[in-house]
C-alpha cells in the first residue's frame, strides 16, 4: 500500500524535480516523513479510543454479557447494570432534537440562501454559528435555571391540555410538569443541533449551479417551488449528510442533557418524565464510580456511545462527499 | 408549476390570475414567512441565551472574581484559582495541539493529497471533529489517570488537545489548499527545498487562515468541560502545579451551579459570562479580523 502511495505522488511533478536534483534530498524526506507520521497518529487516535474503551469495559460485558443491552436495571448496591434505560434516554432525545432540529435548520438555510439580503448574509450566517460556539454547559445552566421553570409554567400545561388526551400520543404529555425531563432535555438538544444541521445545509444549497435555478424562474416557478422541485432534489444527499452530523450531536451531548434530564434510570411513556442518557449517566457517576463492575458498565456505555457516533458522523461524512463527488462530475 | 403550459398562450391568463396561480403564490409566501420565522427562532435563542447571562452574570461580577480562591460553601470568594487553572490547562493544550496539528494538516494538503493515508486520515479527522467530547475524557482518564493514579492539570490538557487536533488539521489543510500552486512552483524554481517551500512560503501565505483555527480551537477548548471532569478534576485551593488536580471554570461552573448555595450558584453565573465571553469573542475575532486578513 505504501509503493501505491508513493507511485501517486510521484505523478506530481514538484516531487519528482526536487527529488532528483536536490543534494539535501534526506531534509525533505525527514520533512515529509514528520508530517506523514503526524498524519497517521490523527488515523490511529480512532482506534486506539476504541481499543482502550473495550479494555475498560470488558469486566462489565463479561459479567453481563448481551443482556448488558436489554436489561433496564441499574443499582450499584446490588451491582446489576443494564443499559437499556440509558439507551432509550440518548434514542427519544436525539428523535424529538431531529423532529424540531432538521425543520427549522430548513428553514434557517433557505432564508439564508435564498431571502436574505446579501448585507445581512454573513452577520446572520455568523450568528447562527455562534449558537453553535456557545460552550455546552452555558445551554445547561440556561435549561435548567431559566428554559425549563419557563417550560414548565407556559409550555407544558398547553402541551398536556391539548394533546395530553389524545388517543396513541396523549400518553406523552401526561405527568407532573416540572420542567425537567426527557423533552426538555430533546429541545435544548435541538437549539444546540441546529446550528450544525443548517450549515450544512446552507453549504450543499450553495453548490447548486444557478443556472438550474434560472431556468426554473425562467419558466415561472415561484421561490417555494424552485427550492421545492430544484434545490432539494439536487442536494438531497447533502441534506441527509447534514441530518446525520446533527444526529451524531445530539447523541453525544452531555452538560447540557445533564443539566435538565432529570437522571433518573427509568424507561417511561410519558416524555414529561426524568431520564438518562448515556452521555448524562457517565458525567454524573463515573467520578463516583469505585467498583471494578459500576465503572466497566460506564465504559461500555461509553463504548456503545462512540461507535454509535462513530456510525452516524461516518455516514454523514460519505453522503456529504458523495454529493460534492457527483457536482464535481457535472461542471 | 406548468400553469403556462396548461393555458398555452392567452394573454388574459397573465393578467387575470387563476386560482391555482393564486393558490401557488400563498404557498410561497407561506413557506417564505416560516423560513423567516424559523431564522427569527434561532436568533430568539442565542440573544435568549446571552441575555440571561449578562443579566445574571453581571451582578456577580466584582474585582473580588479575580483576587480570591473559589470559596468553601456559604461564604464569598472569587474565581481565581479556577481562571488562572482554566488559562494553564487551555495554554498547554493549545502547545500540544497546535504542532501536531499544523503538521499533519500539511501533510494531508501537500504530500498525502489523493493518497490512501491522506484520504483515510481527512475522513477519521472529520469524524473526530464532531465525536462526543466526554469519550476523549474517559479515554485519556483510561491511558493516563489510571495508569498514573491521580487526576492532574496535564491530562486535562491532553484530552482538550485531543479535542483541538481534528480542528486544525482541517482548517490547515483547507488554507493550505487555497495557496496557489503559482507561488509554490516559483520557490521551487529558485531552488528552495520542499520543506522551506512549504515552512516560508506555502505556510507564510496561509498564516491569517492557520490562526483562524487555531483560535477557533481555543474558543472550543474553553468551554469543554465533560473531557476535564475525569482528567483535571477540580481543586479548591490554589495550585499550578500541572501534576495535581486543577481547578478550571467549566468544573467549577457546573459544581457550583448544581449546588445549593447561592454564593456558588452567583459565582457560577459570573464564571459562565466570563466563559461566553471568551468563547463567543474569540470566534468573532477569529471570523472577522483573520478571515478577512486571510483572504487578502
Amino acid at each position: 500500500m505504501e509503493d501505491a502511495d508513493q507511485g501517486r505522488e510521484r505523478q506530481g511533478g514538484l516531487e519528482l524535480i526536487i527529488g532528483a536534483r536536490s543534494p539535501r534530498r534526506w531534509q525533505d524526506a525527514l520533512f515529509r516523513r514528520t508530517t506523514q507520521l503526524f498524519a497517521a497518529l490523527v488515523l490511529a487516535l480512532l482506534l486506539s479510543i476504541i481499543v482502550a474503551l473495550a479494555i475498560a469495559a470488558a469486566p462489565a460485558l463479561q459479567a453481563f454479557g448481551l443482556g448488558f443491552f436489554v436489561t433496564d436495571a441499574w443499582n450499584p448496591v446490588t451491582k446489576q447494570f443494564g443499559a437499556l434505560a440509558p439507551l432509550y434516554g440518548t434514542a427519544v432525545t436525539s428523535v424529538i432534537a431531529l423532529l424540531i432540529g432538521v425543520p427549522v435548520s430548513f428553514g434557517i438555510a433557505l432564508f439564508l440562501t435564498e431571502m436574505c439580503p446579501v448585507a445581512l448574509k454573513r452577520p446572520l450566517g455568523t450568528a447562527v454559528e455562534l449558537l453553535a460556539a456557545i460552550p455546552s454547559i452555558i445551554y445547561g445552566m440556561w435549561g435548567l435555571f431559566v428554559f425549563a421553570p419557563f417550560f414548565a409554567d407556559h409550555v407544558q400545561p398547553v402541551l398536556q391540555r391539548f394533546l395530553g388526551e389524545l388517543w396513541l400520543v396523549g400518553p406523552l404529555f401526561q405527568g407532573a410538569a416540572n420542567g425537567l425531563g426527557i423533552l426538555t432535555a430533546g429541545i435544548i438538544l435541538a437549539v444546540m443541533v441546529i446550528p450544525f444541521i443548517a450549515s450544512v445545509m446552507r453549504d450543499v444549497f450553495e453548490v447548486v449551479p444557478p443556472v438550474l435555478k434560472e431556468s426554473a424562474y425562467g419558466i415561472g416557478c415561484t421561490t417555494w417551488e424552485v427550492v421545492r422541485n430544484i434545490v432539494l432534489p439536487y442536494t438531497r444527499i447533502g441534506v441527509i449528510g447534514g441530518i446525520m452530523l446533527g444526529l451524531g450531536r445530539a447523541l453525544g451531548e452531555t452538560m447540557a442533557v445533564t443539566f435538565v434530564i432529570g437522571n433518573a434510570y427509568r424507561i417511561r411513556a410519558s416524555l414529561f418524565e426524568p431520564g438518562n442518557s448515556i452521555a448524562s449517566a457517565l458525567a454524573n457517576e463515573f467520578n463516583e464510580a469505585a467498583d471494578p463492575v459500576h465503572r466497566g458498565a460506564l465504559m461500555s456505555l461509553g463504548l456503545v456511545l462512540f461507535v454509535l457516533t462513530v456510525i452516524v458522523l461516518a455516514a454523514s461524512r460519505f453522503l456529504i462527499a458523495r454529493l460534492s463527488l457527483g457536482e464535481g462530475r457535472q461542471t | 408549476m406548468m400553469t403556462a403550459a396548461e393555458e398555452p398562450g392567452s394573454a388574459r391568463s397573465a393578467r387575470i390570475p387563476t386560482r391555482r396561480y393564486r393558490r401557488r403564490l400563498l404557498l410561497n409566501r407561506f413557506n417564505l414567512a416560516m423560513s423567516l420565522a424559523t431564522m427569527a427562532f434561532g436568533m430568539l435563542f442565542l440573544f435568549w441565551i446571552v441575555a440571561v447571562l449578562v443579566q445574571n452574570g453581571y451582578s456577580a461580577l466584582s474585582p473580588a472574581l479575580f483576587t480570591k480562591m473559589t470559596p468553601p460553601p456559604g461564604s464569598s470568594g472569587g474565581l481565581l484559582n479556577a481562571i488562572i487553572g482554566s488559562l494553564l490547562i487551555v495554554g498547554a493544550a493549545t502547545f500540544i495541539s497546535t504542532p501536531i496539528g499544523i503538521l499533519a494538516g500539511i501533510y494531508l494538503a501537500e504530500f498525502g493529497r489523493d493518497g490512501w493515508l491522506a484520504r483515510a486520515t481527512r475522513f477519521i479527522n472529520d469524524i473526530l471533529l464532531s465525536a462526543p467530547s466526554i469519550i476523549l475524557g474517559l479515554f485519556v482518564y483510561t491511558i493516563v489517570v489510571l495508569p498514573s493514579q491521580h487526576f492532574s492539570g496535564w491530562a486535562g490538557s491532553l484530552a482538550l488537545a485531543l479535542i483541538a487536533i481534528p480542528v486544525v488539521v482541517r482548517t490547515t489543510e483547507n488554507m493550505l489548499r487555497l495557496v496557489p500552486s503559482s507561488m509554490r512552483e516559483a520557490a521551487v524554481a529558485l531552488g528552495a527545498p520542499m520543506w522551506k517551500v512549504i515552512v516560508m512560503v506555502t505556510l507564510k501565505a496561509a498564516r491569517g487562515g492557520v490562526v483562524t483555527g487555531i483560535l477557533l480551537a481555543i474558543a472550543r477548548m474553553s468551554g469543554e468541560t465533560a473531557p476535564l471532569m475525569f482528567t483535571a478534576l477540580n481543586n479548591q485551593f490554589w495550585s499550578a502545579d500541572m501534576n495535581g488536580p486543577m481547578a478550571n471554570l467549566p468544573v467549577v461552573i457546573f459544581q457550583f451551579a448544581m449546588s445549593p448555595f447561592d454564593d456558588w450558584k452567583a459565582l457560577a453565573w459570573a464564571a459562565a459570562l466570563l466563559i461566553t465571553l471568551a468563547v463567543l469573542g474569540l470566534n468573532i475575532l477569529a471570523r472577522t479580523v483573520f478571515r478577512q486578513r486571510a483572504m487578502r
